[in-house]
């Protein structure tokens, strides 16, 4: 397929169907309703079922449903959708069975607004439901890499049989990119879903049970043992992440998504006169790509985190960085969005007054270098 | 010599954790029966609930997804819209379905999903200790109404037979009780009914059982039965509110796609 | 002549008594002499009223538990 001009929101829905993607279960809500448009109309040209849902709780425990029965299915919301969703998400991750959750994050808490935020790092990378479990979650900061990843979030959820998620933002949904769309079948190698409830008949003297209920604590604490064994292999192998010359750097910034791409012209900018900044972006938010944090050059004694959000993704930077590094911050939240100048003033000024054991410099909202 | 009744292949051979008396146990069996004799138990799938019936991912002796507290009717259309040819049912209690699943039911009613929903009345909450549901009789004590629900407080019981009966996508709606021989027997033919509605393609298919608590109702078995009979069958009374035969008949025989 | 014969699986018999409640022969009632493993006491048949089972199977009908088999002659 040739190269198209395409919404972020539309290529989740193109790429979902080249990836054999047949189910959508889904309600509106902007900035992530035109995913659910394209699937109503191009679902049903191949077979494949679209079905707006009374609810963003039905609309997930609908794929609950299906990937029991063993479909590929993806259900899309933004921020508060997806809270909605949680408690069906957290079901999903118990019974071990693989869904992909694209979530096109809105400014919050409560209703919050309609324009791009990160506010929902913690939501997506921390569980978000009740009890210990974890999503591999994907920032793209592309159309044509949220593109490439939902095809790869559901073979990553088949191998791991676990929910994916993919975290977007309002600007990556409703962007215009030339986008190419790669027809990717199921990984062949993945094994058959023999687990799944399709009636005995397909499995003889056996009996598919999808259920997270374990009453015996003893029983529940080694289903949660085998999760997390599980989340290790995916910290093993399934780091995605862009070092952006961080070879000669003198500090580094970390971010994801939208906000990398602002990063990069900042870093441009700087470039042109000599300040040598390198970018960290995590690809995989879980598992978050702490290894690049740690070898980084010593003579990085600075990082700067920009986040659309008043400082979530931090924390996993503060735990990977483990004290080495001074972790500054610059945030905009509520849907505004960080101005490539800003960043490169705020990287200016940490190099020109901070060193290694000062107090981070930190700076949200529209006033420069503090509150 | 002929056998005339023994255990049903419908049911595992697990023991059930049921209280002494709980109906329950009836209802499941006539399920597994109904299963067996339709020839569908080997392509039929079961979604439980939150509440006492959670466990019965034990008992129903075929695949079984067990669903977050009020989704079952959801969960029940994602397997059925993958799996078209297979008999999808759900199991729900009144905590479940009444109350914290209203939307679920309600608009799965709407899609007249071609699903089948066995719904278990007992004007209580059971699992968790006998707290007042949205079926609750008026007067009836429970540890959450302590002097007996207040309609002016709580509103009156809800009639989820008849609420959903109104709605166009509901084929097959009707209530049934467990609290005698005749009720039982003829539980298991409406039972039967609903599950043919599914065979048929006829679309959603509901079956009230009243059902007896006696733990929490503070009864003897023997006494929750009259109790179904002389307090809850007055309120909900038994009787088809809509099927297909009879809505074709009202149309003059002629169904919409004919 | 019995018409028919019914057998209890004791073991799993909670003692609910709705069996003995139903039955139009009035011949079964919890054996309260004895205590099964699960801790009730079974429903039997009342001792010398074997022959009086008609068949009819209302007891297991109305059993929770499924611990009743009925053998119409």
């Amino acid at each position: 397929m040739a190269r198209v001009l395409m919404k972020g929101n539309e290529a989740v829905g193109a790429a979902a169907i080249a990836a054999g993607c047949r189910h959508y279960f889904g309600y509106p809500i902007t900035p992530q309703s035109e995913l659910l448009e394209y699937m109503s109309v191009h679902l049903p040209k191949v077979g494949g079922v679209f079905l707006q849902s009374e609810s963003e709780v039905a609309a997930i425990n609908m794929c609950y449903g299906a990937a029991g029965a063993g479909a590929r299915v993806m259900t899309g919301s933004s921020s508060p959708g997806i809270a909605l969703m949680q408690e069906g998400i957290s079901y999903l991750a118990g019974a071990e069975l693989p869904s992909v959750i694209v979530n096109i994050v809105r400014g919050g808490p409560g209703l919050g607004g309609i324009q791009p935020a990160q506010s929902d790092y913690h939501q997506s990378t921390r569980g978000g439901g009740d009890g210990d479990y974890k999503l591999l979650v994907y920032a793209p900061s592309t159309v044509q890499e949220m593109a490439e990843l939902v095809a790869l979030a559901f073979d990553k959820a088949d191998e791991y049989r676990n929910p994916v998620m993919i975290v977007g933002d309002g600007m990556l949904g409703q962007i215009m990119e030339p986008v190419e769309i790669v027809e990717r079948p199921p990984d062949p190698a993945l094994p058959p879903k023999t687990w799944a409830t399709t009636g005995t008949r397909d499995h003889p003297g056996s009996r598919s049970i999808i259920n997270s209920l374990f009453l015996k604590p003893e029983v529940l604490e080694h289903h949660i043992l085998d999760l997390f064994a599980k989340y290790e292999r995916m910290r093993e192998r399934e780091v995605l992440v862009e070092e952006y010359r961080v070879e000669d750097a003198d500090l580094v910034v970390v971010a994801y998504g939208t906000t990398a791409r602002i990063v990069k012209s900042a870093i441009a900018a700087l470039a042109a006169e000599g300040v040598r900044v390198g970018l960290i972006r995590p690809i995989t938010l879980f598992p978050f790509p702490a290894e690049s944090l740690r070898r980084l050059p010593d003579r990085v004694a600075n990082l700067l985190v920009v986040e659309m959000s008043m400082g979530q993704m931090i924390d996993d930077v503060r735990i990977a960085n483990e004290g080495r590094r001074t972790v500054h911050f610059l945030g905009r939240t509520g849907g505004m969005i960080p101005l490539p100048q800003v960043i490169a003033d705020t990287v200016r000024h940490i190099l020109a007054e901070h060193h290694a054991g000062d107090v981070p410099h930190v700076s949200v909202g529209d006033e420069k270098g503090g509150r | 010599m002929a056998v005339v009744f023994q255990r049903t292949a419908g049911l595992t051979d697990a023991e059930t954790h049921y209280c002494p008396g709980c109906t329950h146990g009836i209802v499941h069996r006539l399920v597994g029966e109904v299963l067996v004799e339709l020839g569908v138990l080997d392509r039929a799938i079961a979604v439980i609930p939150v509440g006492c019936a959670t466990l019965a991912y034990d008992y129903f002796n075929c695949d079984v997804q067990q669903a977050a507290h009020g989704r079952a009717p959801a969960v029940a259309t994602g397997i059925r819209r993958v799996l078209p040819d297979r008999v999808v049912f759900a199991y729900q209690g009144d905590g479940d379905l009444a109350s914290i699943g209203t939307a679920e039911i309600v608009h799965a009613a709407h899609r007249s999903e071609n699903i089948t929903v066995i719904f278990i009345n007992n004007a209580i909450y059971g699992m968790t200790g006998g707290q007042m549901a949205p079926t609750t009789l008026v007067g009836q004590k429970t540890t959450t109404s302590p002097l007996g629900r207040d309609p002016r407080l709580a509103g009156e019981p809800i009639r989820i037979a008849e609420m959903l009966a109104q709605i166009p996508g509901a084929s097959f709606v009707e209530r049934v009780a467990c609290d005698s021989p005749p009720h039982v027997k003829a539980a298991k033919r409406v039972i039967r009914r609903a599950f043919e509605t599914q065979l048929a393609g006829e679309g959603f298919a509901l079956v009230e059982v009243l059902s007896t608590c006696p733990t929490n109702w503070g009864l003897e078995p023997v006494d929750a039965l009259a109790w179904v009979r002389d307090h809850m069958i007055p309120y909900y009374p038994l009787g088809n509110l809509r099927d297909p035969k009879k809505d074709a008949a009202a149309r003059g025989g002629v169904r919409p796609e004919e | 002549m019995a018409k028919g014969r019914v057998a209890f699986d004791r073991d799993l018999c909670k003692g609910c008594g709705l069996c003995v409640s139903v039955c139009p022969e009035h011949m079964l009632e919890l054996d309260t002499a004895t205590i099964n493993r699960k801790g009730y006491h079974p429903a039997h048949v009342v001792e010398g009223r074997e022959d009086d089972c008609i068949g009819c199977a209302l007891c297991a009908v109305m059993c929770p538990d499924q611990v009743i088999t009925v053998e119409k002659f």
